[in-house]
């Protein structure tokens, strides 16, 4: 593997992370939202120990992201910065109002639910918009060369790819956070919420996946370029759509509780579905990080730097897994936190 | 109006907006860590509670800090991707470690907040001790990549290519120690002072209990004897810094100083509005010497004047006056802190005049002032250049349009949160007085 290879394939594993941890984080927030005044109003409590101490740490990786893509392809972000400034700032916007009021709500009983609802709704569109922007990656959006560089909005709204992604968004992030919170509810031992986060899984799975495979299909025809790619490598899309249906399969497992289900097998197989499918798709995407006018190559950094770079993901790492293997005992596995009362 | 500069405006409020919540993370974790330590020596429950009051406060300017800075760092690539074009070839190191540094604060913050029943004395102590090294760390390292933009070091340009790159000659460039020990200093400044005006104020209430004022007493003391040490150590440091200006960047200094002739015996000019017309500062005092002898270390040290270069490469001329904020301020806050540390070992016994707390409720937002002042000191002190030298602001700004509408959208966010901010620390610290802690102590 070349250097511009290894490098998009590091930058691959964290929106990999971040797809996965971001949509579980503001999934969870719209969850939590949505169950404050419901009956049962454990599921907004539950949700809510999970997002206290997780959504900090969350929101580094995006961080992580935007850095790594900096530094290993300086090229790609400051094209893809002046392309993408309205749709970015606009993430930026609904992200701050998001992170502030949750914690606003956190401090401030009286308004705490106006907060809430206002925190879990933004959240909601964030992934909605962060995953609107691939499209565009592929080309057909943007004028380029004239004395400014812009997107084409009229066509882009016209386009029904736009609007099958946004549905994509939207419904990845509350089916992933609602599996993810059944294996936490289970954990918890509270079979009650369980129940509620497995109904709300065993809905949305069905309905992620149509729009996976709608946008897929919209897109198909704006990219010409990606289907032959895309068909060379049809057995991760296969595999995927396997280890979907194992994972959506595994909660109607028998299990050793009162009711059915493997929510961890659940969660681990849709993990590697998406894993599967986002590299299927990243790899059909090579060379280019914007068809037609950039490829890894032109955009990537020095090569001294990239050494260093790589240098410092490697020590950091090994600093940072002991710091992550405790907070996960913390908050992830101690009873005493899982079950606390309040 | 012009792109670039509103590009420079939105940037610029954004990074006013961020700093406010990111110097107190750093400054009052330090004071958190102080307080648990203190605690820990003294078996004094006041110092507990005073930890963790001052971890709720800590708790939400963080729920703003990363947001913020979140927009801060995505912005860069927004409207200067010709500046990171560079910075990720040159000086990308700092920034990618800071993502560890964000790492272990968000990680041990939450640990030491919501773990805190379920952790010992000592892992308490070390997971606010991490907290504070991270915060700090991140200080240190951004600190660095602004530290390059003015001694910008480890690479050449080759017919407009990027070559020889050399990452650590850029991380270690001559200016990074003074200023990074600047900004960390001048950060635990502000968070002491910031924690002893609200301590003096809560002094001068009438209906306050003998235990209460004996805690915020201890809160008081602390907060001085820190904010004291570092702006000690802060105005001996700006001094090293500003030599460093001498050497490295003479035309920011000299705009720093309104000085426009270069002379021997250069004269410290203390406020007034450098005149370009006439070559002077009018309106000012003026020290004889004095400048040559802070820049040289002699009074026959040259100090080179705005008009040895082309008046297209100077600076804006206000800064001299932000500069003149800065150490003004610097200045003050040294003398006061310390006059009231006299006080109040030298009489133990009697409470603080009400005058001198009065004075000491203004040194936190005095403090704050001071950062924002010195901050848009350096950064408008380097124009027209982003990376001084090789990069003009022109040519770092993004082409895409549309910032007249984005400033007024990040604006009124920035005023919101502001607003919000105030209202929901007021809220919290209004249900949950520190008296129904204290008479919780005493059981
Ligand atoms: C409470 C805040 C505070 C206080 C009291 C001072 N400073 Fe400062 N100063 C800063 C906060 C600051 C800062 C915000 O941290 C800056 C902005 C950029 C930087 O590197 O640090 C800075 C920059 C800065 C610079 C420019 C460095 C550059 O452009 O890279 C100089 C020459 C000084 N300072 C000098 C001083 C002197 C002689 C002081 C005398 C007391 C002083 N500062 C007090
Ligand atoms: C010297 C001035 C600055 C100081 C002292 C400072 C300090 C801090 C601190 C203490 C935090 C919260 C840390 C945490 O997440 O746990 C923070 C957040 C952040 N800052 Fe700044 N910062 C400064 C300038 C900048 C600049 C110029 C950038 C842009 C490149 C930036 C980017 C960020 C980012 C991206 C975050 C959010 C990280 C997260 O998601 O946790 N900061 N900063
Ligand atoms: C945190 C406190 C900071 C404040 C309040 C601040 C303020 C400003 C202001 C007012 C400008 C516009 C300057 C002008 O056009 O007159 C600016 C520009 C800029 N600053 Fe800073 N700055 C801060 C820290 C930093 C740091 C730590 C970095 C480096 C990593 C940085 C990088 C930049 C860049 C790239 C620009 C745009 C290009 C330019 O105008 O030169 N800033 N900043």
């Amino acid at each position: 593997m070349t250097e511009p290879y290894i490098a998009i394939t590091i930058i691959w594993a964290f929106l990999f992370v971040y797809a996965i941890a971001g949509s579980i984080d503001f999934g969870a927030g719209f969850w939590a939202m949505y169950y404050t005044r419901k009956e049962n109003t454990e599921a907004s409590v539950i949700a809510n120990r999970y997002l206290s101490p997780s959504w900090e740490v969350t929101n580094v990786f995006l961080v992580l992201l935007v850095v790594a893509l900096v530094g290993f392809f300086p090229g790609a972000a400051s094209y893809l910065g002046t392309l993408m400034i309205l749709p970015f700032s606009f993430v930026l916007i609904l992200l701050t109002i998001r992170g502030t009021f949750m914690v606003y709500a956190y401090s401030s009983k009286k308004y705490s639910r106006m907060l809430t609802i206002i925190s879990g709704t933004t959240g909601l569109f964030i992934p909605a918009l962060l995953v609107a922007t691939l499209p565009i990656a592929i080309g057909g959006f943007v004028s380029i060369g004239g004395d400014r560089d812009y997107l084409l909005f009229n066509e882009i709204f016209t386009s029904p790819t736009l609007y099958t992604h946004i549905g994509f968004g939207l419904s990845t992030e509350l089916f992933l956070a609602a599996l993810l919170l059944s294996d936490y509810s289970r954990e918890a031992q509270n079979e009650e919420t369980y129940l509620v986060y497995r109904r709300n899984a065993l809905l949305m799975g069905p309905i992620t996946l149509l729009f996976a495979v709608a946008a897929t299909f919209t897109l198909l025809p704006e990219a010409g370029w990606m289907v032959e790619n895309m068909m060379n490598v049809w057995y991760l899309f296969a595999l995927s759509l396997v280890a979907f249906i194992i994972g959506y399969g595994a909660l109607f497992l028998p299990s050793r509780k009162e009711n059915p289900g493997r929510p961890r097998l659940a969660v681990i197989f849709i993990v590697i579905q998406f894993g599967l499918a986002s590299f299927g798709y990243g790899f059909s995407h090579m060379p280019y990080i914007l068809y037609p006018d950039l490829t890894i190559q032109d955009a990537f950094t020095d090569p001294a730097m990239f050494r260093w770079l790589l240098v410092g993901y490697g020590v950091g790492l090994a600093i940072l897994v002991p710091a992550f293997v405790v907070f996960w005992r913390l908050f992830m596995k101690d009873k005493r936190y899982l079950q606390a009362e309040k | 109006m012009d792109e670039v500069l509103l590009a420079r405006m939105l940037f610029g409020s954004s990074m006013a907006f961020h700093i406010i919540f990111a110097t107190l993370g750093v400054g009052i974790t330090l004071m958190i860590l102080v307080a648990e330590i203190v605690r820990a020596i003294k078996k004094d429950d006041h110092y507990g509670v005073m930890a963790k009051r001052w971890t709720k406060g800590f708790a939400v300017l963080l729920g703003v800090a990363i947001p913020s800075g979140t927009i801060v760092g995505v912005m860069l690539s927004l409207l200067w991707p010709g500046y990171m074009a560079i910075v990720g070839r040159v000086i990308a190191l700092p920034f990618q470690v800071e993502i560890f540094a964000f790492f272990l604060e968000a990680v041990f913050m939450s640990i030491y907040v919501y773990a805190a029943d379920r952790l010992s004395n000592t892992m308490r102590i070390i997971s606010v001790a991490l907290v504070a090294l991270g915060a700090t760390a991140s200080a240190v390292l951004i600190t660095d990549a602004h530290a390059w933009m003015n001694t910008p070091r480890g690479f050449d340009i080759i017919n407009g290519e990027i070559t020889n790159v050399d990452p650590w000659a850029a991380v270690f460039n001559p200016s990074v120690y003074v200023t990074v020990l600047h900004v960390v200093s001048s950060a635990y400044m502000a968070g002491a002072f910031v924690l002893a005006s609200i301590a003096a104020f809560k002094l001068l209430k009438k209906d306050i209990t003998p235990d209460e004022r004996s805690y915020h007493r201890k809160g008081l003391t602390i907060a001085l004897i820190i904010g004291a040490v570092m702006s000690l150590y802060t105005a001996l440091n700006g001094h090293d810094t500003a030599k460093m200006l001498y050497e490295h960047l003479p035309v920011k200094l000299a705009a720093a100083e309104g000085l426009f002739e270069t002379q021997d015996n250069a004269p410290l000019a203390i406020f007034g509005i450098p005149d370009p017309e006439r070559g002077e500062v009018v309106g000012g005092l003026e020290i004889p010497g004095m400048l040559s002898w802070l820049a040289s270390g002699s009074t026959d040290g040259v100090v080179q004047g705005l008009y040895d270069f082309p008046e297209e490469y100077w600076p804006p001329l206000f800064v001299h006056t932000l500069f003149n904020i800065m150490v003004g301020i610097g200045s003050l806050l040294l003398g006061l802190s310390f006059a009231a540390l006299f006080w109040r070992f030298v009489f133990p016994r009697k409470p603080l005049p009400k005058w001198l707390l009065v004075i000491l409720v203004t040194t936190g937002p005095l403090a704050m002032l001071g950062i924002e002042t010195g901050w848009i000191f350096s950064c408008t002190g380097r124009q027209p250049w982003t990376i001084y030298g090789v990069q003009l602001t022109s040519e770092a700004a993004t082409n895409s349009g549309n910032l007249g509408f984005l400033f007024a959208l990040f604006v009124t966010l920035y005023v919101t949160l502001l607003v919000l901010t105030g209202l929901v620390l007021k809220f919290y610290f209004g249900r949950n007085p520190v008296r129904t802690e204290l008479e919780k102590l005493q059981g």
